[in-house]
C-alpha cells in the first residue's frame, strides 16, 4: 500500500510513466497481431461449430481463455456432454495456477480483491509479457499489468466476434483446411510449451505418452474421458520420469 | 441470436474453473503454499493435455482410428510441426498448417 501512494504521488516522474495504464496498453502491442488471428480463428471454428454469435460474444467475454474456447468449440461440435467439456477445460486451464503463482510475489503488498482482478485477465501471453517486465525493473506495477491485461481483453473479444460474422459467410470452412486451425493451434500450443522449458527429453516422453494413452482411451471409452486419463497419466509419468533422473 | 441453455451452462462452467485457478494463486499465495510435489505434478499438464488433444485431432474421427495412408490431416501436421519449432510462431504454424491441408485436399482425391 505504501509502494501505491507513492507511485500515485510520482505521477510526473519519468521512471512512474514507464510503469501507467498506458504504458501497459503498449507494452501489450507486439502480442496484439497473435492474439488477432488466433482469436479469429478461434471465432472462425466457433461458428462453424454451430455456435450463434451471441453465445460466441458471451463465450469471449465470460470465458476469455483461447485454448479452451478452441476445445469448447471442437467437444461442441462432437456433441461431448457438458459436464465432460468442463472438466476437460478445467483440466486445461490448470495451468493458470502455476502463471498465477509466479507473478504473485510482485503484488504481495495488494489487498486479495485488488489481486483479484489482477488476475482475473491473466493469460499465456499477459504472463509472458509481464515476467519479462519483472525481469527488466524487479517489480510489475498494478495500473501497467491492467493497461496490458485490458488491452489484450479487448482485442481478443473483437478478434473474436470479427471470425465469427466471417465465418457465418463461409458456407464449407473444410475447402479452405479452415477446420485445421484447432489442430494446427494444439500443435503450436505443443511445441511452444516444450521449446520454452529446458527438460525437452522430459517432455517427449511425457508428450508420447499422452498421446498413447488419449487415442487408446479414446477408441476404448470416449474422446473426452481419454483427454483427462491422458492428462493425469503422463503428468504422473512425467513426475517419475524426473525423480529417476 | 438465442443462447441455448446447454451452452450457456458450458460456458458458465468452463468460466469458473478457469477464472479460480487465475485467481486463486495470487489472492491466497501469501499465506498459503501449494506442496511442492503438486507445483512438479501441474508443471507436466500443459504438454500432457496439448498432446493429447494434438493426438485426437490427428489420428481419430468418429471415434475410430483413421487409417495411416489415407490421413491428410496427420500430412499436413507435418509442415505444421516444423513451422512451430523453426519460427515459433502460432500464427506461422496455424497458417502452414491450414494452407498445406488445402494444397493436399486440392493434390489428394477423396
Amino acid at each position: 500500500m505504501k509502494m501505491e501512494t507513492t507511485t500515485r504521488a510520482q505521477t510526473t516522474g519519468s521512471s512512474t510513466n514507464e510503469e501507467s495504464f498506458l504504458m501497459g496498453v503498449k507494452d501489450c502491442l507486439p502480442t496484439l497481431l497473435g492474439y488477432l488471428s488466433i482469436g479469429f480463428a478461434a471465432g472462425v471454428v466457433e461458428k462453424t461449430a454451430g455456435l450463434s454469435i451471441t453465445e460466441i460474444i458471451l463465450m469471449s467475454l465470460v470465458l476469455y481463455a483461447g485454448s479452451a474456447q478452441f476445445i469448447a468449440a471442437g467437444m461442441i461440435a462432437m456433441g461431448s456432454p457438458s459436464a465432460g467439456i468442463i472438466i476437460t477445460i478445467l483440466f486445461v486451464n490448470l495451468r493458470h495456477l502455476l502463471l498465477s503463482a509466479a507473478i504473485s510475489p510482485y503484488f504481495r503488498q495488494l489487498s486479495p480483491f485488488r489481486n483479484f482482478l489482477v488476475g482475473v485477465l491473466l493469460t499465456d501471453e499477459t504472463f509472458g509479457v509481464a515476467i519479462n517486465e519483472a525481469a527488466k525493473r524487479k517489480r510489475i506495477s498494478e495500473k501497467w499489468m491492467h493497461g496490458l491485461n485490458i488491452t489484450a481483453y479487448l482485442n481478443w473479444c473483437a478478434a473474436n466476434i470479427a471470425g465469427a460474422l466471417l465465418g457465418q459467410w463461409i458456407t464449407s470452412p473444410e475447402k479452405f483446411g479452415l477446420d485445421y486451425a484447432l489442430p494446427a493451434m494444439f500443435i503450436g500450443l505443443l511445441v511452444l510449451s516444450i521449446l520454452g522449458r529446458r527438460t525437452i527429453r522430459t517432455d517427449v516422453i511425457v508428450g508420447l505418452a499422452a498421446a498413447a494413452v488419449a487415442i487408446g482411451v479414446s477408441l476404448w471409452v470416449s474422446p473426452t474421458v481419454g483427454v483427462i486419463a491422458a492428462t493425469i497419466i503422463a503428468a504422473t509419468i512425467g513426475m517419475a520420469v524426473e525423480k529417476w533422473k | 441470436m438465442e443462447v441455448r441453455s446447454e451452452i450457456l451452462w458450458i460456458i458458465l462452467g468452463s468460466a469458473a474453473v478457469t477464472l479460480i485457478p487465475r485467481v486463486l494463486p495470487l489472492m491466497v499465495l501469501s499465506r498459503f503454499m501449494l506442496p511442492d510435489w503438486s507445483m512438479r505434478w501441474l508443471n507436466h499438464v500443459p504438454v500432457s493435455i496439448m498432446a493429447a488433444l494434438v493426438a485426437q485431432e490427428l489420428l481419430i474421427q468418429d471415434g475410430k482410428l483413421v487409417p495411416l495412408t489415407s490421413n491428410t490431416e496427420l500430412f499436413a501436421a507435418v509442415p505444421a510441426f516444423l513451422v512451430a519449432i523453426a519460427t515459433r510462431s502460432l500464427l506461422g504454424t496455424v497458417t502452414v498448417g491450414i494452407v498445406s491441408l488445402m494444397l493436399l485436399r486440392l493434390v489428394l482425391p477423396g
